[in-house]
């Protein structure tokens, strides 16, 4: 017992080192995952911390998941792409406000063959009736994300319920958007991803991008800092410092200087005060 | 080996079991049953308080569990054990056994001492004179269990005697070892007997028994046949059994 | 097939280039494992001589327990420390979550049990030969755990191997508690697992190698720990 006693007095100690070591010059960014698998945190951070002291740490999950890190508290900042879900977030009281921060578009990517002929389309709703129609593979995220969310309002809009052929013809990974991608290419799937996943991508196989440029495939991501009414140990400062200027123009020209092989990832369209 | 008469570790810096306060040994109606099988019963046995007690018999005949009941190893299923007044299980402390095959500790020569003079509180000082006395400082710093089987029992017995007892148990010690390496075990327990030790044995080898008991016990089918002094037993056994034993005739 | 062979190349080149980032996985890999393996020592083992030199009523019941927790999926044990650990959560106030301190704790957590179970079955086989002249020499329990954990250390050391390894091959735990924040928690399973997902399998699995190779290191440094052991009879 004396030992397992040492123990904790010993991880305790360990503990608040780390905690006073880390001080108020680093916040955690709750981010979904297309942001940091592309390389963009990568790129942005470092012309962020040239001008200030402020560590940024990163935690990229799904945007469901990061939601739910954020509403407890392990997050100074939530940067994701589910807009309704943002509202209900700061209508909750978790974060200060929300702001419009960058956007791109998903893009439903298939296999060279084509089995349900959706090639060309630019109709999304249509695409994914007929690929449920032609019974071709398609592989969906089924983890609540800020992608999954925005297909399942497809597929309500194109109706067909995909969910009754679960297993079937409609494989639901329930894992990150790569792996994903990983699964469906492997099984010959259709799937739809943002673009800026798909360009960083780097096991395409002999996949391409089928349909593309339905103002319905819009996907924007927004930026809210939590809330220290909420949450008391965020680090508001810090936190506001980063969101101000991911918004500011400094930020927004370098979120659209970022590129993946000469094609720009994000489309910054943060409101100018 | 010459030595012996003057072991180092005597003298002065620890009191000598001069009085061993543990005798005389008092059993009375001793019994053990396992699964209703009597494998001892009826046994009663006086043991004064100094020589050396050799326990024979055939084999099966119980000869090691009686000597485990007297150390307190087993419990008796009936029956009593007095050492000088104490249980068993109280005067194990005081007592210690050798058995067949030694247990040494995964370690070298000196830290299997070392381990026992620690653990008995005694001075580990002690350990090069008790090494020197069984003839083992040459390997002092060698992996115990790459003694050969004498050398390991010797270091069994150094290490017996490191707990200073007032009884010594041995149990078939030498069985499996050369003539060489009986006699320097012998050797060695017959000049801690000579200094006090109460030494209680069992045996098959009767050359053994001739040389270092000064009684025999004589146990069959689980009881006591026989208990006399040695120079009667072996010249003039009592029972048929013990007398076809000694002739080397197969005892049922 | 292609990225196999991609990935040996990829592998040797990353070593060879003396790649920082790549060293800093390195290095934070072996220190939160090696350090998780040496606290579940810490709390293991006495644990498992407890478990091996006595007898009480529900030992059974707890060895099956302490067996079964040796199945312990990582995930869960990620998800049991990220809610402690959690700011909203009864340790929150430490400030431990998404630091290699919490990946720390969990990987302990994950591999205590293993390291009691197995050297429980060490320690009971060892004892089932030193019993009974432990017994006769009348040591008591501290006395006889201490002798029993220092004369089969050689056989422990592959105990706490079995741990190492579960720890250092892990992912679903550090990854939930650690975050896999890049020069803070990033380690070799969660750059694995974010290569994987960004669909670089050869980086992939050209990392995967070298964590294998780590692995195939350590376990050598050990062996040949066990051998010279060996040569002196004390396994």
């Amino acid at each position: 017992m004396k030992l397992s006693q040492s123990l904790c007095a010993s991880i305790a100690a360990l503990a608040l080192a780390g905690s006073v070591a880390a001080a108020d010059q680093s916040i955690i960014v709750q981010s979904t995952t297309s942001t940091a698998n592309s390389g963009l945190y990568d790129y942005l951070l470092p012309l962020f911390q040239d001008k200030t002291d402020i560590q940024v740490n990163v935690v990229a999950v799904g945007t469901g998941q990061a939601i739910k890190n954020a509403q407890n508290c392990d997050g100074d900042v939530l940067l994701v792409h589910a807009k309704a879900s943002e509202l209900d977030f700061v209508e909750a009281g978790y974060g200060t406000a929300r702001t419009d921060l960058m956007y791109n578009d998903f893009v439903i990517v298939g296999p060279e063959a084509d089995p349900a002929a959706v090639g060309g389309t630019t109709d999304a709703q249509a695409a994914f009736a007929k690929i449920a129609a032609s019974g071709a593979l398609f592989a969906s995220r089924g983890d609540e994300s800020g992608t999954h969310k925005k297909e399942k309002s497809l597929w309500a809009e194109s109706g067909v319920d995909p969910s009754a052929a679960s297993g079937q013809w409609y494989r639901e990974t329930g894992s990150g958007m790569g792996a994903t991608l990983n699964a469906g290419i492997g099984m010959g799937a259709y799937v739809m991803t943002d673009r800026a996943t798909w360009i960083s991508f780097g096991n395409k196989q002999d996949y391409k991008i089928q349909v593309e440029g339905d103002d319905d495939l819009f996907n924007q991501y927004g930026v809210i800092p939590v809330n220290p009414a909420k949450c008391p140990s965020v680090h508001v400062d810090a936190a506001k410092k980063f969101t101000d200027w991911l918004i500011s123009d400094e930020g927004q020209s370098a979120i659209a200087a970022f590129e993946v092989g000469n094609q720009q990832l994000f489309f910054p369209n943060a409101p100018k005060n | 080996m010459s030595s012996l008469g003057t072991i180092a570790f005597t003298p002065n810096a620890i009191p000598q079991a001069a009085a061993p306060n543990l005798m005389p040994l008092r059993v009375r109606d001793l019994g053990l049953s396992f699964e209703g099988e009597a494998v001892l019963s009826g046994v009663n046995l006086d043991l004064g308080p100094h020589g050396c007690t050799a326990i024979m018999g055939p084999n099966g005949a119980g000869k090691s569990l009686l000597l485990k009941l007297l150390h307190g190893l087993i419990s008796p299923t009936t029956g009593e054990i007095n050492w000088g007044g104490q249980t068993a299980a109280a005067a194990m402390a005081r007592q210690a056994l050798v058995f067949q095959k030694p247990v040494l500790l995964r370690r070298s020569v000196a830290a299997n001492i070392d381990f026992v003079l620690r653990a008995k509180g005694r001075p580990r000082s002690l350990c090069n004179a008790l090494l020197d006395h069984v003839g083992l400082a040459q390997k002092a710093r060698q992996p115990a269990r790459l003694l050969s089987g004498g050398e390991a029992q010797r270091l069994a017995l150094a290490r017996a005697l490191a707990t200073e007892p007032d009884v010594l148990f041995l149990d078939e010690a030498t069985a499996s070892l050369d003539p060489a390496s009986i006699l320097s075990i012998e050797t060695i327990v017959r000049d801690a007997c000579a200094r006090g030790v109460r030494v209680i044995c069992v045996t098959h080898d009767i050359g053994q028994a001739r040389r270092l008991a000064d009684d025999v016990v004589f146990l069959q089918g689980g009881r006591i046949a026989e208990h006399s002094a040695a120079r009667d037993f072996f010249s003039a056994p009592q029972t048929t059994a013990a007398r076809d034993y000694l002739n080397g005739r197969l005892v049922l | 097939m292609q990225s196999i062979a991609d990935a040996f190349t990829l592998a040797l080149q990353l070593v060879l280039s003396g790649n920082a980032d790549l060293f800093e996985i390195v290095a934070l890999s072996l220190r939160v494992s090696l350090t998780a393996t040496f606290l579940a020592c810490l709390c293991g083992l006495p644990l498992g001589a407890f478990m091996a030199i006595s007898r009480f009523p529900g030992r059974g019941i707890l060895l099956v327990l302490m067996n079964a927790l040796m199945g312990l999926p990582p995930v869960v044990v990620g998800l049991l420390v990220y809610l402690h650990l959690s700011r909203s959560g009864p340790l929150g106030f430490l400030g431990l979550l998404y630091t290699p301190t919490a990946m720390i704790i969990a990987q302990t957590i994950l591999i205590a049990p293993i390291i009691a179970a197995l050297s429980r079955q060490v320690l009971e086989d060892l004892h089932m030969e030193y019993a009974e002249q432990f017994r006769s020499l009348c040591l008591n329990q501290w006395q006889t755990v201490t002798a029993l954990l220092w004369d089969a250390r050689y056989s422990l050391l592959t105990v706490g191997l079995a741990g190492f390894g579960r720890a250092v091959a892990e992912v679903g735990a550090v990854i939930i508690v650690g975050g896999n924040i890049d020069h803070l928690t990033r380690v070799m399973t969660t750059a694995i697992a974010l290569e994987t997902s960004k669909g670089d399998l050869a980086l992939a699995l050209a990392l995967g190698l070298l964590l294998l190779t780590i692995a195939l290191g350590v376990n050598a440094a050990v062996q040949s720990l066990r051998m010279s052991a060996r040569r002196q009879a004390y396994v």
